[in-house]
């Protein structure tokens, strides 16, 4: 396709936003946020805790006991940076991937690990954690997104509410129709596609004629700024700047994070080397988030290998012990998924109800 | 008491809720300065303001994210879907995500939203403006469904409606929006959901029934009668759920029943209500429970819908037929 040149321009003005580059250097000291060391020692912490987990998670799946999961390696800048520059009272509409960000949310390991396994109780968000339930439906969360928004701006909230999807997500009609609805109401609203090249095999150039993502903000009259998704200084750059003309009054942002995921889509039997090249996946990895940002706080002495393995430690501990704890939540009963079907039971229920009630106690 | 029309009836159950709880959030295509393309939400913008009553981007599956996102934040939604043939484009808003929120949070979050969608064929609309898609909605669960045939169960369903803390989808047949006026109080009121009417006593046949089906089989009742036959009509008012008990009682007196529906046959309310006969009541039936509805083509706009539609003459036929097996 041969775009005009009013198209080129349109296209060009979305660069990629930079802080830090694969080798740890500041390339844009100005953008530089305002951080203390203990706050860049914690994202570090965040990360490698974040990519142990994710290990885990993938042999725990594969021993059968986790259930549903979709690996976040690779993302970790993306995920971490993006939820760290919310607050308590913002509200997250994640995806299925999206798991890390409602951990340092406020939900526990535990709770994330019923959530995997399809148990009720993984959906119930704990009193004052802001969460909704990790979305199936690619979209759906986009346009709830405009809902909660506006939501709390009627409710003269000091808050926003931001969501997470896929380059694929951002080809869903939901995409455009939240971002529009937000920008329409001037809700408090950031959308957050992390574009990692791939829904599941499909790569981002057959998902669209736009050159990057970030342009779509365009059509709905909203900003969009693409960034560098494996740096994280950037993400929480960007992300603190979304919030805050959110706050301001300023209408929604929608934020395009160029990151990779190593693993496969989800652990239900993806195998990325019928679609990706092991060429692509060195190419990424150079790029690693950890790596770099590990880089940057030992230049400036924050970060050992100490610190690290006590990181590692740390994380494989929790998880066994959040585990453990989720082993111990009894199975849930079907007469469990009758109850919370409606405030009040229907006729049919009802009768359900007894029939599985008597069924279960055999 | 007021002579009310069942669009005046629904605007005022609309004006009451919006008055009585400030999280009630009323909205939808044209629903703003324009009162709605029936004027179902006339002057509410003026008297509560464009915070409370809004237009929103003409865009289904918006409106219903919208309104599933507004309930985690404590609002009430009552959205309108122009007319109910734009369901698809917001299925996955009601029945995948609203219907869903109490089973996907552990029963911590709930979605009170108000679905409002004029439907029903024989005022000759354009294509996907008429149909009864409400079989659709009903065989999803955490939905209720509810159909009212008359202004003063509009005006007392849809308090009740909007007063639900899980989503209600509300329909109303275009045909019945003028087509009368009845008495309606000014004073509030409610109707429970989920609870059907005997709309006429009978004791030879009982007619199932809801929407604008009801005055259709209560027009066949008067001819029925003509012949001797006496026939009790019930108004579901709620297709999901079906109110079984008021039904069973009036089959075990009337021990004959048929069940009438402007959708058309396949699956569906009717096939539900049967088969809910057949398995409490067969013992007390004479004859086989028989259905009439329109026939399992998609909806002809315009032209054919006439014929295409049941009528009360349909209705009596069917009739006779249980009543002389």
């Amino acid at each position: 396709m041969e775009k005009t040149k009013e198209l080129q321009q349109v296209e060009e003005q979305f660069q990629t936003f930079q802080i830090l580059d694969e080798e740890g250097k500041v390339v844009n000291e100005e953008a530089m946020p305002e951080l203390s060391d203990d706050e860049l020692k914690e994202l570090m912490t965040r990360m490698v805790y974040t990519r142990i987990w994710d290990q885990r998670a993938i042999s725990l799946n594969r021993q059968g006991r986790l259930g549903f999961y979709a690996p976040v390696a690779g993302q970790e800048a993306s995920m971490i940076g993006s939820q760290y520059a919310l607050e308590k009272q913002d509200w997250i509409l994640p995806g299925y991937r999206d798991i890390p960000q409602i951990h340092y949310h406020g939900v526990p390991l535990d709770q994330a690990f019923l959530w995997s396994r399809g148990h009720f109780k993984g959906g119930q968000m704990p009193e004052g954690v802001r969460v909704m339930m990790p979305q199936i439906i690619i979209g759906a969360q986009i346009t709830q997104t405009a809902g909660v928004a506006m939501g709390l701006k009627k409710n003269k909230e000091d808050a926003v509410a931001i969501t997470y999807t896929g380059d694929g997500g951002a080809s869903q009609g939901d995409f455009y129709e939240g971002m529009n609805f937000a920008g329409a109401f001037n809700s408090p609203a950031i959308f957050v596609v992390q574009n990692n090249r791939f829904a599941i095999s499909v790569p981002v150039e057959q998902q669209s004629a736009a050159k990057t993502i970030a342009q779509k903000a365009v059509a709905a009259g909203i900003h969009g700024v693409q960034v560098d998704g494996m740096d994280l200084l950037a993400v929480y750059a960007v992300t603190k700047e979304a919030r805050q003309r959110g706050l301001d009054g300023n209408g929604p942002t929608l934020i395009e994070t160029l990151t990779y995921r190593y693993g496969p889509h989800t652990m239900a039997g993806d195998d990325p080397t019928r679609y990706r090249t092991s060429e692509e996946d060195d190419e990424w990895e150079k790029k690693d988030p950890l790596v770099r940002f590990r880089k940057f706080l030992e230049d400036k002495n924050l970060w050992s290998e100490e610190d690290e393995d006590k990181v590692v430690e740390q994380a494989k501990e929790d998880i066994k012990a959040a585990i453990k704890k989720a082993d111990s939540v009894p199975k849930q009963k079907v007469t469990d998924l009758i109850e919370i079907m409606g405030e009040e039971l229907p006729v049919n229920l009802q009768e359900q109800m007894e029939e599985y009630k008597e069924k279960e106690s055999k | 008491m007021a002579q009310m029309t069942m669009i005046q009836a629904i605007t005022d159950a609309m004006r009451n809720e919006l008055k009585n709880d400030e999280k009630v959030l009323v909205f939808g295509e044209d629903v703003g300065l324009n009162g709605g393309v029936f004027r179902a939400t006339e002057g509410l913008q003026k008297e509560f303001g464009e915070e409370r009553v809004f237009d929103t981007p003409l865009a289904e599956s918006g409106i219903g994210g919208l309104s599933a996102g507004l309930s985690v934040t404590g609002f009430r939604s009552v959205m309108e879907i122009q007319f109910f043939g734009f369901v698809f484009e917001t299925f996955d808003a009601i029945a995948a995500q609203m219907a869903r929120m109490r089973y996907r949070s552990g029963g911590t979050y709930h979605a009170p939203v108000t679905i409002r969608s004029p439907f029903g064929g024989g005022v000759k609309t354009p294509e996907l403006h008429a149909d009864s898609l409400e079989g659709l909605m009903a065989q999803s669960p955490g939905i209720k469904v509810v159909i009212p045939s008359t202004p003063y169960d509009a005006k007392g369903l849809l308090i009740s409606a909007i007063r639900d803390n899980d989503p209600v989808v509300f329909l109303e047949h275009m045909k019945l929006y003028r087509s009368f006026r009845e008495e309606v109080p000014e004073e509030e009121y409610t109707l429970p959901l989920g609870k059907a009417d005997v709309k006429r006593e009978g004791s030879d046949i009982t007619i199932v029934t809801y929407g604008a089906m009801v005055h259709t089989s209560l027009k066949a009742a008067d001819e029925l009668e003509k012949d001797g036959i006496s026939a009790e009509v019930i108004d579901l008012r709620t297709v999901s759920p079906i109110d079984i008990d008021t039904i069973i009682e009036s089959v075990e007196k009337t021990n004959r029943a048929i069940v009438v529906q402007e959708a058309q046959k396949q699956a569906g309310v009717a096939a539900s209500v049967v088969a809910e006969i057949n398995d409490r009541a067969i013992l007390s039936l004479e004859a086989p429970v028989l259905r009439v509805t329109a026939p399992d083509t998609v909806f002809p706009f315009a032209t054919a819908e006439d014929i295409w539609l049941p009528s009360s003459k349909d209705v009596v036929s069917r009739a006779k037929e249980v009543i002389n097996f």
